[in-house]
């Protein structure tokens, strides 16, 4: 296959990845946001942590004066100086998908080419907060229908692969973000604040990776820190989990290596990083410092990403 | 004007326009009865089916909902335009004919100059011509083939009598429509192909494959690699590359995609570099390599001239094709053929003043109401006056172009190119009609396939067939008994 | 005159240029009035050097270095004998028919101004050698010669109606004129040593050549107004710049190219004792 169309294919589903977080990080602003701020909730805080999980601050700056509902909505939404906006990862994921047209099925094709008709009913026009959510309930329908599509009607080759694997990095990132703004609250000296207060926010990020049924599910126990950063971390059977996302890289990586006779940087180093996340524990990462653990984790999950690049896409 | 349409040949029903029933021609025997006893109402139903199918089937590669992607919807007439089996297989031996002296001349020019030694074609003709590629000087391309992909335009003014219009040889478009319009007929009307025998053209993209493999460099492995080259997604026939490359199931790819390294072209792959042996381009000349042509050219692949030139890989067609597309050159065609093949040309010219005679230009100018004048490095119907069609004012502006570079002109008399029954605004009409068949000239041999790109006049009266301007497409029949 | 030339180009990438190829006319042929004693070309970095012929008999050298350069240099250090022929150009290597050279270019066009100075150039002038010491003349004063910086040249119409331009634009002002005169000429590049002696020159030097009958080809440098003498020397010839450009090249990333000529045409007795 051309490098450049496992290029595309592996942006394409990096970008409808990457819509569909920054519409669950809006999504669960938005409820935070409401609450009363004796549960936990507060404007300012809550739109600060949402662009620092889904945008980059520094392009947030030039162009809004305050930090505000409507300013991080529009900014994460719509805004085109934000190459991370929702608008701005449909835009990308359909000019990726134009490039390797022949490479995709229809449905595949329809399901990112509708969406970018689609969102055009929406950017451009004010959106009270009614419509502001379905725009978010479509954005996450969007993602679905995309993933669903491909695993209904693609080859299983490399296409498929290198699409997998777009996904993956770009979840694990995601969960990563989440943890790294939000982490101070999973750490026990919080724990003192005050349950109740915390735990709105405890269930919000679980939440925002839909895992909050599957916390239930897998701890059967009252929502805990430690078990929130072990769900989001270490759970093989949590999808957007570090450990989960690694499993999967890694199988498709394989796939590739033994479709092409051939192996590099990136099956060792993505190798590397799952056998680490499997012999952790979560107990070990939050004495040894939780921060630093997703810091480093985010570091090597990029290198992953640049050796994928490097070995693949760029050619 | 409407006398042109009168006066022209009716490939349905002969001379006398369609209003003379009683000279129907057989091989439209059944159509016209078809077309008797249809309801207008169930063509404009059939028409707007036409048109969804176009979207559909081309959903695949089209990306409607785009501005550009008005480019590929050319206008389809559903009427078809049908050829005989014996007129079919004249124009076929006159295509090889033509296309086997093209290369010859081609050959030729770039090696011992032999026609120009003879005097067939004027030295000066050749060597100012900037399609005439002095890179291509004294080497021998693979298989000594340089057109490889032509697309002749052929038209029709009686019964007997086929032109050659232009000769294209450098990268001839429209296949694709070619090959949707019989998909888009077969789904629409199936009873009418029950009722005819219509000669098939879905293997079109076979014989392009085998054509492209057959060219291979006699250095490339037995399965060799074969890519389509595209300048991009912003080249208007994009959709046909696309299309195509899915055909074939080759690569489309873009200069970047390919690189060069010690005179080989390679293509880079999630597997590593892999090499091409054959590349079927879509990209002029002059933005083929930057280091040899326009430097500016950020469409082309540093280096491939070299590794074209050291026989390592194969440019279908040929650099320096262009020569040949030339509307002087076109003129001198019938000399060209029986200097290279020792026959009789099968498909005649149309008759061609060159405005660089001192006779031809005077002639040329006192008749300009009456001649078609063309640029002679023209295309798409641009730089080109039609006399009759035009305003005094028109020709008076023509006239000067044509006083001050007479060398870039040619002309040529009005041709009442044959109509063909066209569905339109007011029913079914005749409307002038051209042919484009595509002529794939492998090491092995040469192989038509039965048919060809009809294209259309949709004004009433105008004999200019291009979709820039206003021309449409027709499904092209060649019927068996 | 001998002449010792030492022609340095250098670059220098912001990062490593990949994909480099760099496609150098820089070795001068033999011809009456020009003896090549020695030349070579050297590299500042290790890649591959191999040289052929291009459609107009140049000698063209491609270089790709093995791995992803930084900067590059291209040293070219020779020794040419060379003899006053008065701009007649014999014994060269010709593999052209002559008609190729009347074909218009990017920057050898056609425009009415270019016309009515090949005409006014034309008028009155007995023979096709005179006509073409006129259009020298005529383009030496109407398009000044302009030191500096190097830049980028221009077509032919554009610089005639500047009024000014480099030895380029000079040249091919010289060059459609002729051709408008149904003459065949074509752009040389080369070397031309100063007239004060000293070496130190900022560029390589560019000039024309016009075919005249019974002569065969002759050189016009317009820039300085008169035919070549033995301080010149050739290189390569062209349609027009880009087709005897001593140096083209491609790269992909790098970023930034920063470019350095250094170059010495040293001429005379000096040269005789190395």
């Amino acid at each position: 296959m051309l490098s450049r169309t496992a290029d595309n294919l592996y942006w394409l589903s990096r970008y409808v990845e990457r819509a569909d977080f920054v519409a669950r990080i809006l999504d669960a602003a938005h409820r935070l946001a409401a609450l009363p701020s004796s549960y936990g909730g507060g404007e300012t805080n809550e739109w600060e942590s949402a662009l620092a999980s889904a945008g980059d601050p520094e392009l947030f700056k030039p162009h809004y004066s305050v930090v505000n509902a409507d300013t991080v909505c529009d900014f994460l939404a719509f805004s085109p100086h934000n190459p991370s906006s929702i608008r701005s990862c449909i835009e990308a994921a359909r000019e990726n998908a134009r490039s390797v047209r022949t490479a995709l099925t229809t449905e595949m094709w329809d399901a990112i080419n509708g969406a970018w008709l689609e969102l055009r009913s929406y950017a451009g026009r004010d959106l009270n907060r009614d419509e502001f959510g379905r725009f978010l309930d479509w954005v996450k329908t969007v993602s679905l229908t995309f993933d669903g599509s491909a695993f209904r009607t693609m080859l299983r080759n490399d296409s498929f692969w290198f699409t997998r694997l777009g996904t993956a990095i770009e979840r694990a990132d995601n969960t990563a973000r989440i943890l790294d703004v939000k982490y101070q609250i999973l750490l026990p000296q919080d724990e003192k604040i005050g349950g109740s207060l915390d735990y709105f926010q405890w269930t919000t990020i679980l939440r925002e990776v839909s895992a909050l049924t599957a916390y239930h599910w897998v701890y059967r126990e009252s929502v805990k820190p430690l078990l929130v950063a072990d769900l989001l971390i270490l759970n093989k059977q949590m999808p957007r989990s570090f450990a989960n996302c690694y499993g999967v890289i890694v199988e498709y990586l394989d796939l590739i290596a033994d479709a092409y006779g051939r192996r590099g940087p990136s099956q060792r180093f993505a190798g590397n990083l799952l056998a680490k996340l499997e012999s952790e524990d979560i107990d070990r990462i939050f004495s040894t410092g939780l921060h630093e653990f997703v810091e480093a984790f985010i570091a090597e999950n990029n290198r992953v990403g640049e050796a994928i690049a490097k070995q693949y896409l760029v050619g | 004007m409407k006398s042109m349409a009168a006066a022209a040949f009716d490939e349905m029903t002969g001379m006398g326009g369609i209003a003379d029933p009683a000279t129907l021609r057989d091989a439209y025997g059944r159509l016209k009865a078809w077309l008797d006893s249809t309801p207008p109402e169930h063509f404009n139903t059939r028409r707007s089916q036409a048109e969804l199918l176009f979207r559909r089937i081309g959903i695949t590669f089209a990306v409607y909902g785009d501005t550009e992607s008005t480019e590929r919807l050319i206008p389809f007439d559903i009427i078809p335009r049908v050829i005989t089996r014996p007129e079919w297989d004249f124009l076929e031996r006159g295509l090889k004919q033509r296309v086997t002296a093209l290369n010859m001349f081609l050959k030729d020019v770039y090696g011992a100059q032999e026609c120009i030694k003879a005097g067939i074609i004027p030295a000066d003709l050749v060597y100012k011509n900037a399609h005439y590629r002095m890179e291509m000087r004294n080497f021998r391309v693979p298989h000594d083939l340089y057109v490889h992909i032509a697309g002749i335009d052929i038209v029709r003014t009686g019964e007997k009598d086929f032109f050659v219009l232009e000769d294209n040889a450098r990268i001839p478009s429209g296949v694709s429509y070619m090959l949707e319009n019989r998909e888009v007929m077969l789904r629409l009307f199936p009873d009418l192909f029950s009722k005819h025998r219509v000669a098939p053209v879905e293997n079109y993209p076979d014989a392009l494959l085998a054509t492209l493999r057959s060219l291979a460099p006699t250095s490339a492995t037995r399965d060799p690699t074969v890519v389509l080259l595209t300048p991009g997604r912003y080249n208007s026939a994009f959709y046909e590359h696309s299309f195509l490359a899915d055909k074939l199931g080759v690569e489309l790819v873009e200069a970047s995609d390919l690189f060069t390294k010690d005179d080989v072209v390679y293509m880079r792959t999630t597997e590593g570099p892999r090499r091409v042996d054959v590349i079927y381009r879509r990209l002029d000349d002059d933005f083929l390599d930057p280091l040899v042509f326009r430097p500016d050219s950020v469409l082309g692949v540093p280096g491939i001239m070299n590794a074209y030139e050291r026989g390592s890989v194969t440019l279908a067609n040929a650099v320096g094709t262009g020569i040949s597309d030339d509307k002087a050159v076109y003129s001198y065609m019938p000399d060209i053929v029986r200097f290279f093949t020792g026959e009789e040309p099968i498909l005649h010219n149309v008759p061609t003043y060159r405005c660089r005679e001192k006779e031809a230009f005077a002639y040329v100018m006192d008749n300009l109401s009456e001649l078609v004048v063309k640029e002679v490095n023209g295309s798409g119907g641009y730089g080109m006056l039609v006399g009759p069609h035009a305003s005094k004012r028109e020709i008076d502006d023509f006239a000067k172009k044509l006083r001050h570079a007479p060398d870039g002109f040619i002309a040529q008399p009005t041709l009442s190119l044959s109509t063909c029954p066209t569905f339109v605004a007011s029913g079914v009409a005749p409307r002038h009609v051209d042919l484009r068949p595509f002529v794939l000239c492998g090491a092995d041999q040469i192989r038509i396939v039965p048919g060809g790109l009809t294209r259309v006049a949709l004004k009433e009266g105008s004999l200019v067939v291009n979709s820039s301007q206003g021309g449409g497409t027709k499904d092209t029949w060649v019927l068996d008994a | 005159m001998r002449i010792r030339v030492v022609h340095e180009t250098s670059y220098t990438y912001e990062q490593p240029a990949r994909g480099l190829i760099q496609i150098l006319r820089l070795t001068p042929r033999d011809h009456d009035g020009q003896y090549i004693r020695r030349w070579r070309i050297d590299t500042s970095v290790d890649g591959r050097l191999t040289a052929r012929e291009d459609g107009f008999g140049n000698v063209v050298h491609w270089f790709t270095p093995d791995e992803p350069a930084d900067a590059l240099v291209i040293r070219v250090t020779g020794e040419a004998d060379t003899d006053d022929t008065h701009g007649v150009v014999r014994g060269a290597v010709e593999r052209l028919p002559d008609p190729f050279y009347l074909r218009d270019t990017d920057f050898c066009g056609t425009s009415p101004e270019l016309h009515a100075l090949a005409q006014s150039a034309a008028t009155g002038a007995a023979d096709p050698l005179t006509m073409l010491h006129r259009l020298m003349d005529t383009v030496h004063r109407t398009v000044r010669f302009e030191a500096g910086p190097a830049t980028a040249a221009v077509p032919a119409a554009k610089a005639l109606a500047a009024g000014c331009g480099n030895p380029q634009d000079i040249a091919h002002v010289f060059i459609a004129a002729a051709r408008h005169l149904g003459i065949p000429a074509r752009y040389v590049a080369g070397y031309r040593a100063r007239d004060d002696g000293e070496a130190e020159v900022e560029a390589p030097h560019g000039w024309a050549e016009a075919l005249v009958p019974n002569l065969g080809w002759v050189a016009f440098d317009a820039v300085h107004d008169v035919s070549p003498s033995e301080q010149y020397i050739r290189l390569a010839m062209g349609l027009d710049y880009l087709g005897a450009a001593p140096i083209r090249g491609s790269r992909t990333g790098g970023g930034t190219e920063t470019l350095d000529v250094k170059l010495r045409v040293e001429q005379g007795r000096a040269a005789v004792q190395c």
